[in-house]
């Protein structure tokens, strides 16, 4: 099979002034432009905003990109959005990469304008050199037995048993005791209302 | 309870544990041991005619052994399955002619003395797991005298005591002369909070529990006195404040301070506490007649059992670990399976119910999605390249992947939906037969190509685990710490994906330090994987050694998600670390791993080709 050309856009991300205040974004913008495979470099205020999702979403059709590279903030809050907002313009969500420029960089580097420019570059180098080996990923789906185990009979596994029960489930109960109720079945009143624990 | 034993849509084993469990999320198979009662549970009607000829006469648990209850018995009138059980090593003998008086006396004959034990296998989609908790024994604790003076009860004890069904139908009285007492002494915190004996943690329940036990004593007699002996009294939960004052109102006295000695008067029975009271900073002494231990609850002693069918991981206080302790606190780290109750934590009735519902609920979302997906961060085997060496099945902490067999030929089998894609397969897989998806070697190693490519000896090559350290650098990020541009970080899904040749590649390429970070042991989110990143940086530590590499150059650090702090302060001191790596020793390391690597290279070049040959 013939492997496709590599297409990477790179989407570098001010976040308001929370990157762009101690990053040059335009230079890591201007550096992204001289990587290998590179054909599209954008520049946005805000790239998890919908204008800057609209912005990945049109560079992909009309570049043609099949690796997108956003440089923007820890993959630990976006990497969900804009690995659905790549799939929204067909592209499989798993050639989506992230450089974080934000909790990595400029928010802890904020008195060295240089080096976090310099450190930007390097993290956007990073993801464009892994986002050119990245490949396209499918999530398995297996079927599920509509059935559930409760281990424990006291109020707990009561409580949970009788919920998953009503809610239309199959549950099965398991209890060490001969009889349910655990602790709670030896209790005379409980706080704060008072009431029987039976 | 009686709902339980009528749903239609419940199976209830009662007298009954699990033997094993095997599978994955949506697709578990569960034995389960019914053990024999040696009663039939659906022809018994709890008439209760055997019980009254059964001459054998023991303690009865359920009253705390207060009373007595005969070896054929039911646990509690209302328990559910409503149905007696024999407890055959109380029993004189299955030989009726030893005995078998209880079986003369059933008129329906439901009693079986041949009943066997039964296995009986179901599949699930999901398991919740709510095994509860053990009291905590106070009997260790010797200066409190529980078990040497018959009037100091623990709490459990004191519930039967003041209980309409209890063995003195509620009369609340001392055991020595069965009198109601006139002062009671609540001391709190027995087997919690403590360094040196019984758990450190809070238990939670043991406050309110003891407010309530002075109102249920005040409500039954008025004329009765409590002191409540405390370090504080954590009252923080809903209307929970309101009773402590009203506590305090009917005047129960609560006296700073626990006491280092209960002493027996031998002639009242009565007892003599002697406490600091850390208010007014005396020494003081309390004669009282009745003590009651406030004791707290630990994990059950034998939940390891269990621990190890699920691949659960507990906390240092024993209590089980959760997915996220914020963000998914009924989820296990294993997928498809939830806590509810005190098996996570110590806690109340009501917090209990809110966790089983919470518990009931994500379990539904599976059963209702009826398919589940698997995240595409699975391993996956080229058998070409594998030598059955098994190395990767032992170390899955998820026994995701089954173990070969040389002499059959059977090739390990890395079962996806079970795979939480952790990669420490990959990483000890001598023959790089596993691939990690999204997180391949190639992958990592361009990043440190990238990385290292311009002014490598001003960088240091971090190797940060997705779940703690990764997070712990952004949590660093969002309170502002400053630290040194020096760090550049490469996330992995677990350090135990970090391979040994990422790291001498990283070295190779001129790094002058690298670090590998992950959770702390507690924390690690791939149950043990943390342990086989341990292991394998010591092997790296010497083997740098072995060949001339200063072993402080890979650096191990263990940060939390929520160590900002520590994050930070490890740039930092990892900064000075780099600043002491000359040019001259990063020129020897590269010359001296490069002819290693060569060296390397000729040897698994025979490897691969013995392989495919064979």
């Amino acid at each position: 099979m013939k492997e496709e050309k590599l297409r990477i856009g790179v989407f570098v991300c001010d976040c308001g002034l929370n990157i762009a205040g101690t990053v040059d974004c335009e230079a890591v913008a201007e550096f992204a432009r001289t990587l290998p495979d590179v054909v599209a470099v954008v520049r946005n205020k805000y790239t998890c905003a919908d204008p800057g999702q609209n912005e990945i979403k049109k560079a992909i059709q009309e570049h043609r990109l099949n690796r997108v590279v956003v440089a923007s903030c820890t993959p630990k809050i976006h990497e969900p959005t804009f690995r659905q907002c790549v799939a929204d313009a067909g592209l499989n969500p798993y050639l989506m990469e992230m450089a974080n420029l934000r909790e990595h960089c400029s928010w802890v580097h904020q008195g060295d304008r240089k080096a976090a420019t310099e450190k930007a570059m390097d993290l956007v180098k990073s993801a464009v050199n892994r986002a050119r080996l990245l490949e396209a990923q499918h999530e398995a789906e297996v079927p599920v037995t509509r059935a559930a185990l409760v281990i424990g009979g006291g109020v707990a596994g009561i409580q949970a048993a009788l919920d998953l029960a009503d809610a239309g489930h199959q549950v099965y109960l398991v209890e060490r005791e001969p009889s349910i109720g655990g602790i709670m079945a030896a209790l005379d009143k409980i706080y704060a209302t008072m009431d029987c624990s039976i | 309870m009686m709902d339980v034993g009528r749903h239609p849509r419940i199976k209830l084993f009662a007298y009954s544990e699990v033997e094993h469990i095997s599978g994955f999320i949506g697709n578990f198979n569960v034995k389960i041991r019914k053990k024999a009662r040696y009663v039939i549970e659906d022809e018994c009607t709890a008439c209760g005619d055997c019980t009254k000829d059964c001459p054998v006469v023991v303690p009865d648990e359920y009253q705390q052994g207060f009373s007595s209850r005969k070896a054929i018995y039911i646990p509690f009138p209302q328990a559910v399955p409503s149905a007696y059980i024999l407890n055959m090593e109380e029993c004189l003998g299955n030989n009726p002619i030893a005995c078998g008086k209880c079986l003369e006396a059933c008129e329906k004959k439901c009693i079986d003395y041949d009943m066997k034990d039964e296995i009986i296998e179901v599949e699930v989609g999901t398991i919740i797991v709510a095994t509860g908790l053990d009291v905590y024994d106070p009997t260790e604790l010797d200066e409190f005298g529980y078990r040497s003076y018959e009037n100091v009860i623990t709490s459990m004890e004191f519930e039967r005591l003041i209980c309409a069904g209890g063995p003195t139908a509620g009369h609340f009285v001392r055991p020595t002369d069965r009198k109601v007492p006139r002062t009671v002494a609540f001391i709190q915190c027995v087997g919690s909070r403590s360094g040196k004996r019984g758990n450190r943690y809070c238990s939670n329940i043991c406050c309110m529990n003891t407010i309530k036990d002075t109102l249920l004593l005040y409500d039954h007699y008025p004329e009765t006195k409590c002191k409540v002996f405390y370090i504080d009294i954590r009252a923080f939960g809903k209307g929970f404040e309101q009773m402590f004052m009203r506590s305090k109102e009917v005047g129960v006295e609560y006296i700073r301070g626990i006491p280092g000695e209960v002493v027996e008067d031998p002639v009242t029975r009565n007892l003599i506490l002697t406490v600091e009271n850390t208010t007014t900073g005396r020494v003081e002494q309390h004669e009282v007649e009745m003590v009651v231990l406030s004791v707290g609850m630990e994990q059950r002693s034998d939940f390891d059992r269990l621990q190890k069918m699920l691949t659960l991981s507990t906390t240092g206080d024993g209590f089980v670990l959760e997915s996220h302790p914020k963000l998914k606190p009924v989820d296990s780290p294993t997928r498809g399976v939830f806590y509810a109750g005190c098996v996570e934590s110590p806690k109340g009735i009501t917090e209990s119910v809110v966790q089983s519902s919470a518990a009931a609920a994500r379990a539904s979302i599976i059963l209702n999605a009826g398919r589940v997906k698997i995240e595409a961060l699975t391993a996956r085997l080229d058998t070409s390249l594998c030598n059955y060496c098994g190395m990767c099945a032992r170390v899955c902490p998820y026994h995701a992947i089954t173990p070969p067999d040389r002499k059959l030929g059977i090739y390990p089998e890395i079962i996806e939906a079970a795979c939480a894609g952790c990669g420490t397969c990959a990483a000890e897989c001598p023959n790089d037969a596993i691939t990690m998806r999204h997180f391949t070697d190639a992958q990592i190693m361009a990043q440190i190509d990238a990385i290292l490519e311009e002014k490598p000896l001003e960088k240091i090559v971090a190797f940060a685990c997705n779940w703690c350290s990764y997070a712990g650098g952004d949590n660093a990020g969002t309170s502002r710490l400053q630290y040194p541009p020096s760090i550049r970080l490469i996330r992995t899904m677990c350090s135990g994906r970090v391979d040994e040749k990422f790291v001498l590649y990283a070295f190779q390429k001129g790094a002058p330090l690298v670090l590998v970070s992950g959770c702390h042991f507690a924390d690690c989110h791939y149950i043990n994987a943390v342990t086989w990143t341990q292991r394998r940086v010591e092997r790296l530590w010497n083997k740098l050694e072995r060949l001339g590499i200063r072993p402080e150059r890979l650096q191990l650090e263990w940060i939390s998600a929520a160590e900002g702090q520590k994050f930070a302060k490890v740039m930092r001191e990892l900064e000075e670390l780099r600043k002491k790596v000359t040019p001259e020793e990063v020129q020897q390391t590269r010359e001296i791993l490069r002819r290693e690597a060569e060296k390397e290279r000729a040897r698994k070049a025979k490897r691969v080709e013995a392989l495919r040959s064979a």
